[in-house]
């Protein structure tokens, strides 16, 4: 892998071209024309060999090079309740309660899911503050960023986390600079278990399917792909779905659920994660019907004035004393 | 200076003019329209790509993002205190439906058509509340998306809602308010003047506002 994975795919807030000779995405997300797409990146999580150790949650806050902060108690193994500006990598436990009356413990590794369709992107003014490779990887830049949270707004996970110190938002980078230096994401390398891979997306959907199918063999009939929105409605060999109910066309973070028809009980996965509507309505129609109605505006007073002119003020002679 | 009507010990005004705003109004109406200005651009700045530039050239990106909000806080103040000065003058006359009307007439400059007006005509009174109302809407959900990160997680889903409605107002606003700078420095000569200097003649304040100058001066014609 190359420099080449880190060509800039879009760019929040940005008008025209992207650097390097790659086009702005096309709105029905095709053309990438003059960049050099090698392939997807792509990170598998298989929550069901994941034996909750948190040596990613360390490796991640390592090699980002934050202190370690503080953890909050709640009677859980959890770290803490949500990822933090400094913290991006989080296992979520969660006792769920089976209708038999049996519990299950399911463990989560949350963080950025580098959607294909970033809301945080869609949503952030700042131009340059948000940028996606060609490769899928969705990086903040803190320079550029403004501080006004739209990407809050924006995201179906609830992952970028606001410092209140810097006016900045922080969140997962998939280890960009890793990934850019040809070497796999810190968590990747950290993992004992072998229950995160790190590839192309092709192969990790590859890997995915055949894991799902070793759950079904084993009595796990509802073992699934969590890759939400994917465009890719294609079926392993063995009947595996590779793509999951979702509107964000896929997420270069995918798992494997032990019960994929309730990502809610891991932690709170959103089942189906859209771009919220107000977002879409504002940076859509919002935005186009407000700059032409401006334009409009300024263009037809112009008019007015050069068809109807000044108003005259009657000058009545006798009402000087 | 006989017959002059004194505004201030030091300030007298011409024979044939009228005061029509004093300092205080002036005052308020010129700190709002500056605030005002500054959060139009600031805020278009983050409103479309389009725009951003204007960010660069109002001191930078992060900085409007810091002031917005504080100056809104001083637009909000100067507009609660002109609407205390203006509460009055701005309520609805009988002649006002007539006026409204025949708008049309009015926007083809066939004055001749209109009823005679108070100190201020029935659009005027109409662009008030708009912005008055607007200003409002705009308080409350600029509030919200000043510290979204005091809105708790469950109800991070009314913050695309805010930001829509936040946009979506001031571009009413703006609406407005391009009419009201046309109107005002275009179409009746003497309006800057006004709200600059305080008077006007007594040919435009008959012309334009007759009920409030046959009150102000007493005459009948
Ligand atoms: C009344 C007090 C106001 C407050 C507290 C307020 C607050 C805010 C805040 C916190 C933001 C988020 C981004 C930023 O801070 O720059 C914002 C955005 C914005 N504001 Fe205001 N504001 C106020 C009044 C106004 C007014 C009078 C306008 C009139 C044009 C306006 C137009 C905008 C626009 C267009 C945006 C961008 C929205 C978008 O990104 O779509 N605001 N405002
Ligand atoms: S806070 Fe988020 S949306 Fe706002 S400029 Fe920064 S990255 Fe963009
Ligand atoms: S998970 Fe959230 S922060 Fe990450 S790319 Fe998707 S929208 Fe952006």
């Amino acid at each position: 892998m190359s420099n080449g994975n880190l060509e800039i795919r879009a760019i929040s807030g940005h008008t025209g071209g992207t650097p390097g000779g790659g086009e702005y995405r096309q709105p029905d997300g095709s053309t990438h024309a003059g960049a050099s797409r090698d392939y997807d990146v792509c990170k598998l999580i298989d929550t069901t060999t994941c034996i909750g150790c948190k040596a990613c949650e360390v490796a991640c806050v390592e090699w980002n090079g934050y202190e370690f902060r503080e953890t909050t108690f709640d009677n859980t193994y959890q770290t803490m309740p949500e990822t933090a500006w400094n913290f991006w990598n989080l296992i979520k436990f969660n006792e769920h309660q089976r209708a038999d009356g049996t519990i299950q413990w399911l463990m989560r590794k949350d963080q950025c899911m580098h959607c294909e369709e970033p809301g945080c992107l869609i949503a952030c003014p700042a131009d340059g503050a948000i940028v996606q490779y060609t490769n899928g990887i969705v990086d903040f830049n803190q320079a550029n960023c403004i501080g006004c949270q739209y990407c809050v707004t924006g995201c179906p996970f609830n992952i970028p986390k606001f410092n209140e110190a810097t006016k900045k938002v922080y969140k997962c980078t998939l280890c960009s600079d890793r990934v850019g230096a040809g070497l796999e994401p810190a968590c990747i390398k950290s993992c004992p278990t072998g229950c995160l891979h790190f590839g192309s997306k092709e192969d990790m959907k590859f890997e995915a399917a055949k894991r799902v199918k070793q759950l079904h063999d084993n009595g796990h009939a509802d073992a699934g792909i969590y890759n939400p929105g994917d465009p890719d409605e294609r079926t392993s060999a063995d009947g595996i779905k590779s793509t999951s109910p979702g509107s964000i066309g896929g997420t270069h973070v995918i798992y494997v659920l032990n019960d994929a028809k309730h990502p809610e009980n891991y932690g709170g996965l959103p089942p189906a994660p859209s771009v919220p509507f107000f977002v879409k309505m504002w940076k859509g129609p919002l935005k186009w019907l407000g700059g032409i109605g401006l334009v409009a505006g300024v263009f037809g007073v112009f008019m007015h004035y050069i068809r109807f002119g000044p108003k005259e003020v009657d000058k009545v002679e006798e009402v000087k004393r | 200076m006989s017959g002059g009507i004194i505004a201030r010990p030091t300030t007298a005004i011409p024979e044939d003019e009228v005061q029509r705003y004093t300092f205080a109004e002036r005052a308020y109406h010129w700190i709002n329209a500056i605030a005002y200005t500054y959060l139009m651009l600031t805020g278009l700045a983050i409103f479309t790509p389009l725009a951003y530039w204007l960010a660069y050239v109002l001191g930078g990106p992060a900085t409007i993002r810091y002031w917005h909000p504080w100056i809104g806080l001083i637009y909000l103040a100067t507009i609660f205190w002109m609407h205390r000065m203006w509460k009055r003058d701005m309520q609805k006359i009988p002649e006002d439906e007539r006026w409204s009307k025949n708008i049309r007439a009015y926007a083809e400059n066939r004055d001749e058509l209109m009823p005679p007006q108070g100190r201020f005509n029935a659009g005027q009174k109409q662009f008030w509340w708009v912005m008055l109302y607007c200003t409002f809407i705009l308080l409350i959900t600029g509030i919200i998306m000043w510290i979204p990160e005091k809105m708790p997680r469950e109800l991070h889903w009314v913050l695309p809602i805010t930001v829509f409605i936040h946009s979506a107002t001031a571009l009413i606003t703006i609406a407005a308010f391009i009419i009201h700078v046309y109107m005002s420095v275009w179409v009746t000569p003497g309006s800057v003047k006004a709200m600059v200097e305080g008077h006007v003649s007594t040919n435009w304040a008959r012309t334009h506002h007759r009920l409030w100058y046959e009150k102000i001066t007493g005459r009948r014609n």
